[in-house]
């Protein structure tokens, strides 16, 4: 049997990261991200690798930037305010197509707010918190062995696409110990940055490959609208870049689309959800199944670019998708719009800072117009 | 323990070890070959209030990771017991501490054991966590009794390996009064 090991949430992120070959490690310590650089601050300084901590958030995201420009695979974690503080650099990362990886362990929100309590309230910061349109990748991770996966993929999508790519996980699984088949050395892929053809004449943003800063030819690196050679540009030629940038990403949505499904071939209800909430959804689809109602589930990892083809071939085939989120209905908009009208969406909020029970998803599934649908079609 | 997944809540004071309990039960089940999930209180309670640590132990795979209602719930505290006594089934198993007093009293299948007393009688107050596992384990068979070892020990700094050791065997002792020493 392959090692197993218990492994808290946070744990797992710490160890992916080291498994994917994060060199540099730039961060402000904030609950309840905190044990992901309090464990990649014993790991990095000896095992060779760049460990700093930053006087904020907004240092802990320039230094990742700069650490990527200096040709290092980049992480930083936080959680809610700290992520706040990093929009502005996240933007800048998008912009400069900056590979880099921000972990944002949710806790409820806004403000301070309860800082030990579990939440999935930043989704919609965590596609849109910058300023323009721009392109970033998000994920999410529902156990702790996805943790570990998750963290792995991040990087490999920074590195691939260039983009600032930001992994959402919460308290509760930051925090929750589960036994994880332990990825050994080359089990995962691993993907590193792609060095270009030639130095000469090197243009940052000609999909040439990434050349670090000093690595042999000078270039312009600005968050001001530019163009392939790294000079200002405007108007159709600013407008081409950015459709380029952000085609890079929605022009893959499949590909980029990681979701796990079940009982959903035969399903009338489908219950659609990410991260931690996706633990009580199964457990109401089981429950449900046990007593007839043929409900399956969707567990979606990959949030940004959203995998609408998944919903919108759901849709044509359920009467009901029932959404539920630790926020008042964040991300279930994607998926209403993506459905189309073809069946109905229900969401199911909580913000009291406990996990949706798998009673309530339940509950949101059974009750309502599901059962009205059915006496209608007995007359 | 017949039922799959076994739900258990360790419930006492900040500061008694339950969460460190929980941990060593989690991993004790690890190594029987079991999946396992163990969730705990954070925060300001977890320090100055009551504590709680859970674990949820299957041959298959977990999917909800907290305990709706527990198979299992020991109680160390007064405190503790107020509050999650009420949360249990018929047909649970409730440990509580003998310094809990018989006044307080619910539904569910309870034994009252003197694990803080004992733990001070074999060497330690902070021992009760030890021994609570320990019994709880001899009346319910969660784990087997060498993984549940295994796990302590290598859970606690070596100076306190002997009185763990210990600590494990007269919780067993309690939950077994037969077999107890004269």
């Amino acid at each position: 049997m392959k090692r197993q090991r218990l492994i808290q949430g946070n744990e797992a992120c710490a160890h992916g990261a080291l498994y994917a070959g994060c060199s540099f490690y730039a961060g402000y310590p904030i609950t309840p991200s905190s044990e992901i650089m309090e464990i990649l601050a014993q790991e990095m300084p000896a095992q060779g690798r760049v460990f700093i901590q930053m006087e904020d958030e907004i240092a802990s995201i320039s230094a990742i930037i700069g650490g990527a420009w200096g040709g290092a695979k980049v992480l930083t974690a936080t959680s809610g305010p700290g992520f706040s503080l990093m929009q502005e650099g996240i933007g800048y990362a998008s912009i400069t197509e900056t590979p880099c990886v921000i972990i944002n362990c949710q806790r409820w929100g806004p403000s301070t707010g309860q800082p030990t309590k579990a939440a999935q309230g930043d989704v919609m910061q965590a596609i849109w918190g910058t300023h323009g349109d721009h392109a970033v990748i998000v994920l999410t991770a529902s156990n702790v062995r996805d943790a570990f996966e998750m963290t792995v993929r991040a990087f490999n999508l920074a590195e691939e696409y260039r983009v600032p790519v930001i992994l959402l996980i919460d308290e509760v699984l930051a925090h929750m110990r589960e036994n994880i088949a332990w990825p050994e050395p080359g089990e995962l892929p691993v993907v590193n940055r792609r060095a270009p053809e030639s130095t000469a004449g090197f243009k940052p943003f000609a999909d040439e490959g990434f050349l670090p800063f000093g690595a042999g030819s000078r270039y312009h690196v600005t968050g001001m609208a530019h163009g392939p050679e790294g000079f200002v540009a405007h108007g159709e030629a600013a407008a081409r870049e950015l459709r380029r940038m952000i085609g890079k990403i929605q022009d893959r949505v499949k590909e980029l689309a990681v979701f796990e499904a079940a009982m959903l071939d035969d399903a009338e209800v489908a219950i659609v959800s990410y991260g931690i909430t996706s633990r009580p959804a199964r457990a109401a689809a089981d429950q449900l199944r046990a007593e007839g109602v043929r409900a399956g589930c969707l567990d979606i990892k990959t949030l940004w670019p959203f995998p609408e083809h998944l919903i919108a071939d759901i849709a044509g085939r359920v009467d009901r998708i029932v959404m539920p989120e630790l926020n008042l209905g964040q991300l279930v908009r994607e998926v209403e719009r993506a459905a189309g009208g073809r069946c109905e969406v229900r969401a199911l909020g909580r913000i009291d800072g406990s996990l949706m029970t798998p009673q309530q998803i339940c509950d949101a599934a059974r009750s309502g117009k599901l059962q009205a649908v059915g006496q209608e079609n007995s007359k | 323990m017949n039922s799959d997944p076994v739900q258990v809540r360790l419930s006492g004071a900040g500061g008694q070890g339950l969460i460190t309990a929980g941990v060593i039960l989690a991993e004790a089940a690890l190594l029987d070959g079991k999946n396992v999930v163990q969730t705990q209180t954070y925060g300001p309670e977890a320090r100055l209030g009551s504590s709680k640590a859970e674990v949820i132990i299957s041959a298959t795979t977990i999917a909800y990771p907290q305990v709706t209602v527990p198979d299992i719930l020991l109680c160390l505290s007064l405190e503790a017991a107020k509050k999650y006594m009420s949360l249990v089934h018929h047909d649970t198993l409730v440990v509580l501490d003998s310094t809990i007093g018989p006044e307080v009293t619910g539904r569910g299948r309870i034994v009252r054991l003197p694990m803080t007393a004992t733990a001070v009688a074999t060497g330690g107050k902070m021992a009760a966590n030890t021994v609570a596992l320990g019994a709880l384990n001899r009346l319910t068979g969660l784990v087997s009794p060498e993984s549940l070892r295994r796990a302590v020990l290598a859970r606690v700094p070596e100076r306190f390996r002997a009185l763990n050791a210990a600590a494990i065997e007269a919780g067993e002792r309690l939950a077994s009064p037969a077999e107890a020493p004269a």
